[in-house]
């Protein structure tokens, strides 16, 4: 961070515990690698039952994260411009998922969306079965996902403060205006990287996926499960699609770092 | 355009009660904490009164007892802050433009009258520019288009020069005097050369109440209250006129001319720069002695003052005298120095 010639003030020790750090997140990664059998890769990536994984992998990742957007901004909006009685506590819970174990949540959603939950019942009397369908793989996805959109966007917005919005309306903008023309295109950079990281949680999504929605191949099995899966009868193919999603996810931090540093904002804020 | 402001906010110790007549601008004065912002945001929607009323032409913008409140954006209010808060996302002329799109402009028309304003203030070349490739004064000047382009029929102004360099201020002070001509205006400042400039009437406010109001010539040259006289720069003297002046509390008598009949309530006023300071008596014009109090450096000059009266000398002459703080001096000035009227 700092110029080559100013003042660190690390100390020696502390960077040695940092390269150690460093390695234990990057040595597997290496060892992974170095165990990818590079002769059959396309082979085993292209493979019926892994294309098929990928493919309803990255539609599921997508809908989930649509369905993040269009629940968490309101969500992220409330949070950070309203004060009312126990927000507090409802911010904590809407946070939840971030620290709760998946499996955890795949049981609280069966107990929601099953046939026997507290939705589901009615779903089911409605002819809607979701559970163990494509669609409860978007719901558990999306039920791990929402809070790393709503957390980066609220953030956001508390830091780009309301001083504009009150501009824009003493300009005569109404509510609706001020937020489409002035508050999403503030925080947009942190919209895409709230995305882009909800993305990838849905991406790599896996327990609350196998306890809500099963593992049925082309149905529900996405790449993580077919992954688990395979690392049974074919390591190879297991290390194989482990690097695809490794390579998705550098991409997609890429593009979260990039979209956190746009330049306009950083003069305004 | 008539505006009509009576309100109380409690929390701030803030009670004020002012009007605006059609095409008048009110300068505000006061220092930090005063509540001139609380008037501005009060009347912009941005903060609510505990109780009052606020009426611009036949629109309610709050009642407290009716229950009422218009919200920000249905006011005719434009409110330009001490920052030029451009929208940093938009071109200069998009938020020119952004008021009468946001009244309902075709996107032709609120180009064309953005274009206009930026033009009205020397700016239509920024057109195309980002905010953050402007200068601050580039900036101000253009949050003025901004707040014009929407039309308002109240325009607020919050000390627009102060987050200025001292060198730009002069043009953008220039600039809001040939636009500001016509247009309802409340112009919040602790500068008196704003009032001077651009004001018809001023308000003066401590401690979120008015203490003095009336023309800006009138308050500012002839101040009645300590206050206005500290913000104005002139020393005040008040007492009863006398048959040769004016005689003070202490029952000393400072000469001076004046039409105000004898006997009667008068203030006095003189500029700290007609004051001398000397260590002995002078032996002819106005004498009063003093002990010092502080010397405030303001430019080339020494303010030297005492609990009655203050003046501007030489840096040179203050050390030649030895001015400390509790040295025992005396003030003098011509008698032509000073205006005599009724307190």
């Amino acid at each position: 961070m700092s110029p080559a010639t100013g003042y660190a003030g690390v100390p020696r020790w502390v960077a040695a515990i940092a390269v150690v750090g460093a390695l234990f997140v990057l040595l597997p990664l290496a060892a992974m690698v170095m165990r990818v059998n590079w002769g059959g890769f396309v082979g085993l990536v292209t493979s019926e039952s892994s294309v098929s994984a990928l493919l309803l992998s990255l539609r599921t990742s997508l809908a989930a994260t649509v369905l993040c957007i269009v629940l968490g901004v309101p969500m992220a909006l409330v949070l950070a411009r309203s004060t009312f009685r126990g927000q507090k506590v409802l911010r904590s819970l809407v946070l939840l998922p971030l620290v709760l174990p998946p499996v955890v949540g795949g049981i609280a959603l069966l107990y929601t969306f099953g046939r026997r939950g507290l939705i589901g019942q009615s779903l089911d009397a409605l002819g809607i079965s979701i559970a163990f369908s494509t669609t409860a793989v978007i719901l558990a996805q999306t039920f791990v996902a929402l809070p790393f959109l709503v957390l980066s966007l609220e953030g956001a917005l508390r830091t780009v403060g309301t001083r504009y919005e009150a501009v824009g309306a003493t300009l005569g903008a109404g509510p609706t205006t001020v937020l489409r023309r002035i508050t999403l295109p503030l925080v947009l950079p942190a919209l895409v990287s709230g995305s882009v990281l909800s993305f990838a949680r849905a991406l790599g999504e896996f327990g609350a996926t196998l306890t809500f929605a099963g593992s049925l191949q082309g149905t529900t099995r996405t790449l993580p499960l077919e992954i688990y899966l395979q690392r049974e009868t074919s390591p190879d193919t297991a290390v194989a699609l482990s690097l695809v999603l490794v390579v998705v996810a550098v991409v997609v931090v890429g593009i979260a770092h990039q979209a956190g540093s746009t330049k306009y904002l950083r003069g305004a804020l | 355009m008539t505006f009509a402001f009576d309100a109380r906010l409690a929390g701030r110790g803030f009670a004020v009660a002012l009007s605006v007549a059609p095409g008048e601008t009110v300068a505000v004065l006061g220092p930090n904490g005063a509540g001139k912002s609380t008037l501005l945001g009060l009347t912009a929607g941005l903060l609510r009164a505990d109780q009052g009323r606020a009426v611009l032409d036949d629109t309610v913008l709050f009642d407290t007892d009716g229950g009422a409140f218009t919200p920000p954006h249905q006011r005719g209010v434009s409110l330009l802050a001490q920052e030029p808060l451009l929208f940093p996302h938009l071109t200069v002329e998009e938020n020119v433009a952004f008021g009468p799109r946001s009244a309902g402009a075709s996107r032709q028309s609120a180009r064309s009258t953005a274009r206009h304003w930026l033009a009205e203030v020397e700016a239509l070349e920024l057109a195309d520019r980002r905010p953050a490739q402007l200068s601050g004064g580039q900036a101000q000047r253009i949050a003025v288009a901004r707040a014009l382009a929407s039309d308002p029929r109240l325009l607020l102004l919050d000390e627009p020069m102060a987050a200025l360099d001292v060198s730009v201020a002069p043009a953008l002070r220039r600039m809001l005097r040939r636009v500001l001509v016509g247009r309802s205006v409340v112009i919040v400042t602790h500068d008196i050369l704003d009032a001077f400039t651009l004001a018809d009437r001023v308000v003066v406010l401590d401690a979120g109440r008015i203490v003095e109001q009336g023309p800006t010539r009138e308050v500012l040259e002839r101040p009645r209250n300590a206050f206005t006289a500290g913000l104005a720069a002139l020393n005040l003297l008040v007492g009863v006129r006398s048959e040769r002046g004016i005689r003070l509390a202490d029952g000393s008598e400072i000469f001076g001319a004046s039409t105000l009949q004898a006997g009667s309530p008068a203030a006095a006023a003189v500029r700290p720069s007609a004051v001398r300071v000397s260590p002995d008596e002078p032996v002819s014009g106005n004498r009063i002695r003093g002990e010092v109090l502080d010397l405030e450096p303001r430019g080339d000059l020494v303010r030297v003052r005492s609990a009655l009266i203050s003046a501007d000398v030489a840096p040179a002459l203050a050390a030649d005298l030895d001015l400390v703080p509790g040295a025992a001096v005396w003030f003098g000035f011509d008698a032509a120095e000073l205006a005599i009227y009724a307190a």
